[in-house]
């Protein structure tokens, strides 16, 4: 058979792997800068650009979005030429790929950086950019698809089955959850409101774990693993079950991080069962993973890159015991909305994800320069640097989030609440120091990398085209009967419509009963639509990125009920676009702090919250005292409230401002009467007029209840 | 309080969890049965595809 005569694009990979270390210390220094301001709170600089509400954002999506993003694209780009015996499909793509990924991460880098947010965990960046996304995204899929069509080998190996799991699926994802209804270039409101909202974000939250950080990690694993241990994967069979199951039960997963709240109990239940039945998949996947090193555990030792595989995958197992784990109720009630859940994922996100980059990177750097690494020596000290990293990052948090969740739950025995909120704050700041210290030595491990592969760059010489050789694909005539899972799994495109359908079942099912229930919603007659100064105030909340240490959530629970009031309903969140439940409690839950405190508190507060809590580890918020708002936008926000459906009267958007100003006037005296004079056209009027207005629909509603019943 | 918890109230809700979990189990089987029929000479070529 005649042989054909091609060139792997190895210069886009290496594009990509530089990216990879670039953002990843970027996305790693914004994380520990991050940890430290919760026990140094003056780390935020008093500057709002890098408070932990705005910096925060930025490090979760450089993480995810930039450094997991762009180890995916360098080991997919190196990986996929090679199974597919092809060279990339279009180098154009490639680079349109490459370059239109990294603006984006610089777009995001910006707007978060200024407060230009959805409020939306992990879904953060503003529409246009969401836009962006999606265009770089179909680039990509053509661009891999186009290589999978022009391939040189007729099986498509299981790393590609996830490569394409994770394209269709994060499409969907993305595309579902960023409905939004822009207001201008950089704001815009969440199409879904409160209870829908929440489903819809966890769901593409949970997914954007499964198929942004686990599927396409779990394809480089099944290529890169064996590659470095130069034998085949433990059982193929095995990777066939790993990937069906895992595909399938992941995407009704997501309910799992809204257990005990306002979402209906049959979708929590639902969430429940397939967390707890995702344990089986992982673990299939991670001993497949481990068995692949059976008989060559000498190997292990010998070299770094295995090491980091090693401890990657051990990782992931440890993570996907956990999660089933957190899934629980009883466990969940416990773990949720505490330090655990941050140990958890940096479980995941250090483990699996960075020890995966990390082992991928120093296989891949020597093999494309054409040299071996630099220094073995170096990368050994790197590995149990960032090993110990990890320990000592993840163990405070478990113990944090233990003991704050007992705390939180603690009633003296006259059945009062034994601690002030504060109290269980600053019982865990030496947790929170810890943690900070395992960061520290993870980054400076990430540091070493660098340096090590740098070095090894410049002892190389690049090999940007590699030779190789392969038969042409011929058309394989069948002559003996297909089993039907062999006929998919030659075809791509069969490969990526089942793939859909497996994943849209599970998203149509669990997400569309929620959405039809919503025209039998018996409106709770009280919860009424935010006035316009509120409105603006909610903005300014989302800006700040307060739902990042504040949940809008009270859980049925005694203490909850003791400590916050009376616990959230479906019905008192019709209007929030988008909800503000919050997945954290660093500081306490909001829901009905309206009321709680006088308007001259929240001033003071928000100016210098030591005053008003000594002890509090809140930053400051002094510019909202400076910054007037921006009331020319209120006409624009009424509308597209409307448009949302809230029941503002029509024309009101041109009235919305001589309201505010009412509003804000009175909140004005009031300030007056406790000796604070402040204008008020400034912003913390606006967030005030918020704050106060947090749950009081309900409690007005149980004082005419009691009237009544006199 | 006044309002009910309306959204339990769907009729034949457990159909939609029933449903998925038949499903699951229905395609679980299938893969499960061609994967132990699968022959062992393809599984080795298949997974070999990475180190050729």
């Amino acid at each position: 058979m005649q042989l054909e005569k091609f060139y792997y694009d190895n210069k886009i990979v290496k594009y990509f792997a530089n990216a990879t270390a670039l953002w990843g210390v970027v996305g790693m220094i914004a994380g520990l800068w991050a940890a430290i301001q919760i026990y140094f709170p003056a780390a935020s600089l008093d500057y709002a650009g890098t408070t932990f509400g705005r910096l925060r954002p930025i490090h979760t999506n450089a993480v995810i979005f930039a450094f997991v993003g762009n180890c995916m694209f360098t080991g997919i780009y190196y990986s996929l030429q090679r199974l597919c015996k092809a060279r990339m499909f279009s180098n154009k793509l490639s680079w349109i790929h490459f370059w239109g990924w990294q603006s984006i991460i610089v777009a995001a880098a910006l707007t978060l950086f200024l407060g230009y947010t959805t409020g939306k965990e992990y879904a953060e960046l503003e529409w246009p950019i969401d836009i962006m996304i999606t265009l770089i995204w179909v680039v990509f899929g053509v661009n891999m698809f186009g290589t999978i069509f022009k391939r040189r080998e007729s099986h498509l190996y299981v790393a590609i089955w996830f490569y394409i799991a994770t394209w269709i699926t994060v499409a969907m994802l993305h595309i579902v959850n960023s409905f939004e209804i822009p207001v201008s270039l950089f704001k815009s409101y969440s199409w879904y409101a409160g209870v829908q909202d929440a489903l819809v974000q966890w769901w593409y939250g949970h997914n954007a774990v499964a198929f942004f950080l686990t599927t396409p990690i779990l394809g480089l694993m099944y290529y890169f693993l064996p590659k470095a241990a130069n034998r085949p994967v433990y059982s193929y069979r095995l990777s066939i079950i790993h990937f069906w199951a895992l595909i399938f039960i992941y995407i009704w997963a997501g309910p799992h991080h809204l257990l005990y709240t306002a979402l209906p109990d049959w979708a929590q239940s639902l969430g429940v069962v397939f967390s707890v039945m995702l344990i089986a998949p992982s673990w299939g996947g991670m001993l497949n993973g481990l068995f692949t090193l059976r008989g060559a555990w000498d190997k292990v030792r010998e070299e770094p890159v295995l090491k980091f595989f090693v401890v990657a995958v051990t990782c992931y197992g440890m993570a996907t015991f956990e999660g089933p784990m957190l899934s629980l109720k009883s466990v969940n009630a416990i773990a949720h909305f505490t330090d655990w859940i941050v140990g958890h994922v940096h479980i995941g996100g250090l483990g699996w994800n960075g020890f995966m980059a990390f082992g991928m990177l120093y296989w891949l750097i020597p093999k494309m320069w054409g040299t071996s690494l630099y220094s073995k020596k170096l990368a050994n000290n790197h590995f149990w640097l960032g090993t110990i990293g990890i320990v000592i990052y993840a163990v405070p948090l478990y113990w944090a989030g233990f003991a704050q969740a007992e705390m939180w739950k603690t009633f003296t025995e006259s059945g009062q609440l034994k601690f002030q909120f504060l109290e269980t704050v600053t019982n865990i700041i030496p947790m929170y120091i810890t943690r900070s210290v395992g960061g520290t030595l993870y980054l400076i491990g990430a540091f070493m990398m660098v340096y090590n592969l740098y070095k090894t760059a410049k002892q190389g010489s690049f090999i940007a085209n590699e030779e190789a050789e392969a038969a042409a694909l011929v058309k394989e005539t069948s002559h003996v009967k297909e089993y039907w899972h062999r006929w998919i799994e030659r075809r791509p495109a069969t490969l990526l419509v089942f793939s859909l359908i497996v994943v849209a079942i599970g998203g149509i099912l669990e997400i569309v009963p929620t959405f039809l229930i919503k025209s039998n919603v018996p409106t709770i007659t009280s919860v009424k639509p935010y006035t316009a100064l509120e409105l603006q105030g909610r903005d300014i909340y989302i800006r700040e990125g307060c739902y990042t240490c504040h949940s809008q959530m009270i859980r049925p629970f005694r203490d909850e009920v003791a400590r916050y009031g009376e616990y959230s309903k479906a019905g008192e969140f019709v209007y929030d676009h988008p909800f503000q439940w919050g997945s954290k409690r660093t500081g306490p839950d909001l829901a009905r702090v309206g009321g709680k405190y006088p308007d001259s508190w929240h001033y003071n507060h928000l100016m210098e919250p030591s005053l008003m809590s000594p002890g509090s580890i809140m930053p400051r918020y002094g510019w909202l005292l400076d910054d007037n708002l921006d009331t020319a936008s209120t006409p624009g926000k009424i509308r597209a409230m409307q448009t949302l459906g809230v029941p503002y009267p029509k024309g009101y958007d041109q009235q919305a401002n001589k309201d505010l100003m009412t509003q804000a006037n009175s909140i004005r005296i009031s300030l007056k009467m406790d000796k604070i004079e402040t204008p008020a056209n400034k912003e913390i009027v606006a967030l005030i007029a918020y704050l106060q207005r947090l749950g009081k629909d309900i409690k007005a509603e149980k004082k005419t209840e009691t009237a009544s019943a006199d | 309080m006044k309002f009910i918890n309306y959204l339990e109230k769907i009729s034949n809700v457990s159909i939609y969890g029933l449903s998925s979990f038949l499903i699951f189990f229905i395609f679980f089987c299938g893969v499960f049965i061609y994967v132990l029929r699968a022959s062992k000479k393809e599984m080795n070529e298949c997974s070999r595809i990475p180190l050729d």
